[in-house]
């Protein structure tokens, strides 16, 4: 079943055209990975999926929903099934760890505060961050911001979830920490997954499909060993540029094929 | 551009930007009016809008009711009248300083931390991922901030009165020759019911001003025309949200004694 759906998506901003007949899908369960260089328009297509902005023309479908004709209050509703993980992690800095991650289940549900607390506790222990309850997002590292923004995320178990940059300004092995939480809570929660990077190639390794965003339009969207020798050559340039030259034996080949 | 194109643009800017701001009022207002109520966020607010300005609030009406007093005596003395001297600190405060002043020092305390806090937050994205909680931004942040700031300004606005009336007294009776029998009667005698009434509208309607400009300049930061973005852009509507506040606060001043006198 198709979770995601866009249609024809075209966006200008003034004068600038930043999303040109954009079209992309992915199938419950599948991780997407939205690539390209930067100020191509990644995070632009990522607000469209989660009703943020609206497209000028074509159709943006998310859990059967037409979010750019939805109400405030759909949006809302579909919304319910989403967790997010910005790029700076947008944690309310008023509010410490234990509050920010508590916050959706605080305003969305009409848990104990006892029950509250044990599911931040179980969440802060599964992101190894036991101690952080009383810490303002001001007194985190970056790493530790995202670690605290995916507690948030998955607080309420959601069947969707859209990570922006999720490893952007972070040293390799806390890129490599991300990438592990990622896995092991996917692995656990199986929820689908949007993740807009430009982390090439380490991100493939945990995409379903890789989506190339460049001229203002999606490429291709392809499996990442079909993607890493794409014919397109806006694709190969880029895996060019990111990855250097791919060698490609016979055997691999016919192996992808 | 041509002229006419660059007025015709900056007219729609501003036509937007107002029907955006009156949409938001009228979301903030529902918001607040209507359960479920954060209690907690609302006291919050109060000891932030209220309770942290009651120091400015006390000096302020203290020195503008020796002013006033001050004036008033020299005045009156000339005319043999200093019995009335009561009446006209009474009716000035009642009527127009307090409520005025008190918006003024709600706008410059409060107001401005406000317009920052809500802009910063936008440009942080954190009014987004509110969005993408499934949490209504409108309810949760500024729903609160709403009912607190009305709430406070009545309330600072009555102890502004007081205080004002209070620093007349000093001037007028203990450092002149005025007594203090006739300068409470003289107050009595001149203040009428609906002279509190319009100074309680008055505060009602410059708390619900001073709060809708600030939450919504911060809000639409990005929206701002020179830009909104970075320490700049937040500085800039917190600038704006300040002029356009206090300058609002004067007209509303009018056409509420021009409509109640």
């Amino acid at each position: 079943m198709k979770i995601i759906e866009l249609e024809g998506v075209c966006k200008s901003f003034g004068k600038q055209e930043v999303l040109k007949d954009v079209n992309l899908s992915l199938e419950e369960g599948n991780t997407l990975v939205i690539v390209g260089a930067s100020g191509q328009g990644k995070s632009v297509l990522l607000k469209h999926m989660l009703g943020l902005h609206r497209p000028d023309s074509g159709k943006v479908r998310v859990l059967g929903h037409e979010l750019g004709k939805a109400s405030e209050r759909e949006l809302k509703e579909v919304r319910k099934h989403f967790g997010v993980l910005f790029q700076n992690a947008a944690l309310l800095d008023s509010l410490n760890v234990f509050d920010n991650v508590a916050l959706p289940l605080r305003q969305r549900t009409s848990l104990s505060s006892k029950r509250i607390a044990e599911r931040v506790h179980e969440l802060l222990e599964m992101m190894d961050l036991p101690e952080a309850h009383d810490k303002f997002p001001a007194q985190l590292s970056g790493g530790m911001r995202k670690r605290v923004g995916l507690a948030r995320a998955l607080s309420l178990d959601p069947q969707l979830v859209f990570f922006d940059e999720p490893t952007t300004g972070l040293d390799v092995h806390k890129s490599n920490e991300i990438y592990r939480l990622f896995h092991k809570t996917r692995e656990k929660l199986g929820y689908t997954g949007v993740i807009v990077s430009h982390d090439v190639p380490k991100i493939f390794k945990l995409a379903d499909e890789v989506a190339l965003l460049a001229e203002r339009t999606i490429q291709v969207s392809l499996p990442p060993e079909k993607f890493q020798i794409s014919e397109n050559p806006l694709v190969s340039s880029f895996v060019n540029t990111t990855m250097g030259p791919v060698y490609i034996s016979e055997n691999e080949e016919s192996r992808i094929s | 551009m041509g002229p006419v194109q660059a007025l015709g643009e900056t007219s729609l800017y501003y036509i937007n930007f107002a029907g955006k701001m009156t949409l938001l009022l009228g979301q903030c207002i529902w918001a607040a009016i209507t359960p479920p109520y954060d209690w907690r966020a609302i006291l919050r607010q109060i000891n932030f809008i209220g309770a942290r300005s009651m120091g400015v609030i006390i000096l302020t009406g203290l020195f503008t009711g020796m002013i006033l007093s001050l004036q008033g005596y020299h005045l009156l003395s000339q005319y043999g009248s200093v019995s009335a001297l009561g009446a006209g600190v009474g009716n000035g405060l009642i009527r127009e300083l307090g409520p005025v002043l008190t918006a003024l020092m709600v706008i410059g305390r409060a107001g401005s931390a406000i317009c920052a806090e809500i802009g910063i937050m936008r440009n942080s994205e954190q009014i987004d991922a509110l969005s993408c909680m499934a949490i209504d931004p409108v309810r949760y942040l500024l729903a609160p901030k709403f009912t607190a700031c009305v709430f406070s300004m009545l309330l600072l606005s009555f102890i502004f009165d007081v205080v004002g009336i209070f620093g007349g007294y000093i001037v007028g009776v203990a450092l002149s020759d005025v007594s203090s029998g006739s300068y409470f009667q003289g107050m009595a005698d001149a203040i009428y019911f609906s002279d509190v009434k319009m100074g309680l509208y008055k505060a009602a309607v410059f708390g619900i001003v001073t709060v809708w400009i600030a939450t919504s300049k911060g809000y639409f930061v990005h929206l701002e025309r020179l830009g909104g973005f970075g320490a700049e852009g937040v500085s800039r509507a917190t600038t704006n949200a300040v002029v356009l506040s206090s300058v609002s606060i004067l007209l509303w001043d009018y056409l509420i004694s021009a409509l109640m006198i």
